[in-house]
């Protein structure tokens, strides 16, 4: 009987088990895995949400004349008029409490205060003289048809959500695999394992394996908020969009593997962590643009995982886009894991 | 259970140590060490921290390479090629070793079984080191005598023939240590090898039936825990402290004592009778008119026998 081998008695599943339990009894580590990436979207979809046209407030000047730039304005859709006092008109502007402040020229014409260096204001601005000279009588020469519909997809959130998941598989697949492994090493557990015939691929491919699990609940959770909360969608291929996640899970876990196969204390593999993982959270487009950054840097940009990661999922979910059009990032991606890998596999120290 | 025994004893030793020796960049942890420890019996590494007890136990586990020397664990060297048979056979329990925390005690025992190919199920293993009524709580939870029960029962999942315990007592109270004895007690009584390490003297004989008493990496007295005590010359051992400056070469010659030492605050005599060593050393102390402060007397132990060789107690760092 006890020759007998279920798989439930194999030493990888075992090993998986005991990984995936001691991981679910944390609940500060089912936390930052699962509902902080949930709360940082949420968070940031609501503050950057679109919601209509902006509305200016324009401040109008109390005084003679004032009545009749008031109904000019009030004509333009986009133009929230306030009335002002004329002593409280200056405090107005400089607290941002209206964009721009118009001082009825009776007669004359009106004087408009404004900051030029915000597009906000400037925006504001435009809109008032333009209100102001349709009301003095101007007609539209080219009369351009606006065509006003928002496209989904193009939206911050829609930008937001790729970033959120890659940058969770960074930090569960860093967090996830070096953290327990610099803890069993200090602890010595890892020594005490090498003293049973268990072979050491089954130990490090039992927190692959792990990892592997947490990854679907993860993408799940914050791909699945995405779409039920800000009707995120996955335009392009889903097999293409598992795979970039499957890829992108897989190399982070052997980038963690690396910087936990030397450090012999959590203090240490702490500090490499977040060696690791700040210039990724800084240069790799998670939250804007890596594209905002200037031309000289854009080598180092293009080849960290984490970005091959974010324009991976990007082309998929907003353009699109199928596996051979993200041929390059895979490839980048690819690349780290295997290079990553293979060095943890020289360096790993068991005791 | 075994097949009929063939009436031959089994004469090869468990273990077979020739010449071993560790350097480490500025110290010389094991300077020379043999040693055999038969099968069946139950053998202490006796010493001081930084005796090399720790640095031996872990080249015999496999976990270390010696610089110099010969080990046979089993009949087997460790070469790599069939180190994992040999695993196959042994038991190990390494000293501070953490298993993880929110792990319950049945899981833990059910991932340490995985590892073998045979062995007990781990109900029988719980049930063997009596931690049945913890099956579910988690490591975190247990009390040190229980965790060194459980690390105990990890190195039993496989009913290893052959068992290194390194330091299995230390930090315990008093009734979780006489448990843990009870169980390397069990394991003997079963047939198996125990290899352990020790500062305890108490600890050695009650559950070795041979020492090795190790010190500065070399072995510097080997036999049965009441053979070395025999070596004093006598078993016996006086304390005693006094008040003002003793001439001790004179009670050094009273009849029926063997040695005499200084210690911290008092000295002590090692004497054959104490009935007749206790009288001629007062009548000694009245003669010198030194007044006695303290006395107590009590049997020899290891303990006895470490400081008479070395002059230093095995607490001393």
């Amino acid at each position: 009987m006890s020759e007998r081998r279920a798989l439930a008695a194999t030493p990888l599943w075992q090993l998986t088990r005991v990984r995936m339990v001691g991981f679910l009894r944390e609940p500060e580590a089912v936390f930052w895995v699962f509902a902080f990436p949930v709360l940082m979207a949420l968070a940031l979809g609501i503050a950057f949400r679109s919601s209509g046209p902006p509305r200016s407030r324009i401040g109008v000047v109390d005084g003679p004349g004032a009545a009749a730039v008031i109904t000019a304005l009030q004509a333009a859709h986009d133009l929230e008029v306030v009335r002002v006092a004329s002593s409280d008109a200056e405090a107005a502007l400089r607290r941002g409490r209206i964009a721009v402040l118009v001082r009825p020229g009776d007669p004359g014409a009106p004087v408009l205060t404004f900051d030029p260096t915000r597009a906000e204001t400037r925006l504001a601005q435009l809109a008032t003289v333009e209100a102001l000279e349709h009301a003095a009588g101007r007609r539209d020469v080219v009369g351009a048809t606006l065509d006003t519909r928002v496209r989904a997809g193009s939206r911050y959130i829609d930008f937001l959500i790729p970033g959120l998941i890659g940058l969770n598989l960074l930090g569960t697949g860093m967090w996830g695999i070096g953290f327990p492994i610099a803890t069993a090493r200090q602890q010595k557990l890892l020594k005490r394992m090498l003293a049973t015939p268990m072979r050491r691929s089954d130990y490090l491919l039992s927190h692959m394996l792990a990892r592997l699990v947490w990854l679907v609940m993860e993408v799940v959770a914050v791909l699945g908020f995405g779409m039920l909360a800000f009707g995120v969608q996955v335009r392009g291929s889903w097999l293409a969009f598992a795979l970039v996640n499957l890829l992108g899970a897989v190399t982070f876990s052997a980038l963690g593997l690396l910087v936990a196969s030397r450090a012999r204390t959590i203090e240490a593999v702490s500090g490499l962590m977040n060696v690791t993982m700040m210039p990724m959270w800084l240069l790799s487009g998670s939250f804007f643009s890596a594209d905002r950054f200037p031309t000289a840097m854009q080598w180092l940009v293009q080849a960290l995982p984490l970005t091959a990661v974010n324009n991976a999922l990007r082309a998929i979910m907003s353009e699109g886009a199928g596996l051979l059009t993200v041929a390059t990032p895979l490839g980048i991606i690819v690349a780290w894991g295997v290079a990553s890998f293979f060095a943890a596999l020289a360096l790993f120290r068991w005791e | 259970m075994s097949a009929p025994a063939p009436s031959v004893p089994r004469v090869d030793p468990a273990i077979r140590v020739r010449g071993l020796a560790k350097r480490y960049a500025d110290v010389v942890a094991v300077n020379g060490v043999d040693l055999e420890i038969r099968a069946g019996e139950c053998f202490g590494l006796l010493g001081p921290n930084g005796a090399g007890k720790t640095t031996t136990i872990e080249i015999l586990e496999g976990l270390n390479r010696p610089d110099e020397g010969d080990v046979q664990v089993l009949g087997q060297r460790w070469t790599g090629g069939a180190d994992r048979a040999l695993r196959e056979r042994l038991g190990i329990q390494l000293q501070e070793t953490k298993l993880q925390e929110k792990v319950s005690v049945l899981e833990t025992i059910e991932l340490f079984r995985s590892f073998y190919r045979r062995g007990p199920d781990p109900d029988e293993v719980l049930r063997r080191v009596a931690l049945e009524e913890k099956r579910n709580a988690w490591v975190v939870k247990l009390s040190g005598g229980q965790r060194q029960r459980l690390s105990l029962a990890c190195a039993l999942v496989n009913d290893p023939e052959l068992l290194f315990l390194d330091e299995p007592t230390t930090g315990l109270d008093p009734q979780s240590r006489r448990q843990l004895w009870d169980l390397i007690d069990e394991f003997r009584d079963r047939g198996g090898t125990t290899l352990l390490t020790t500062h305890y003297m108490d600890e050695a004989e009650r559950l070795c039936d041979r020492v090795a008493i190790m010190d500065h990496g070399r072995v510097i007295a080997l036999g049965t825990p009441a053979e070395l005590i025999a070596s004093l010359g006598a078993e016996h051992v006086v304390e005693f402290s006094v008040a003002g400056t003793l001439d001790v070469a004179s009670v050094e010659r009273l009849l029926s004592v063997r040695q005499v030492r200084q210690e911290a605050g008092g000295f002590a005599l090692i004497v054959v009778e104490p009935h007749i060593a206790i009288p001629a050393l007062l009548a000694e102390l009245a003669r010198q008119n030194v007044e006695l402060h303290r006395l107590t007397t009590h049997h020899a132990t290891l303990e006895d026998v470490f400081v008479s060789m070395t002059g230093r107690t095995l607490r001393d760092e």
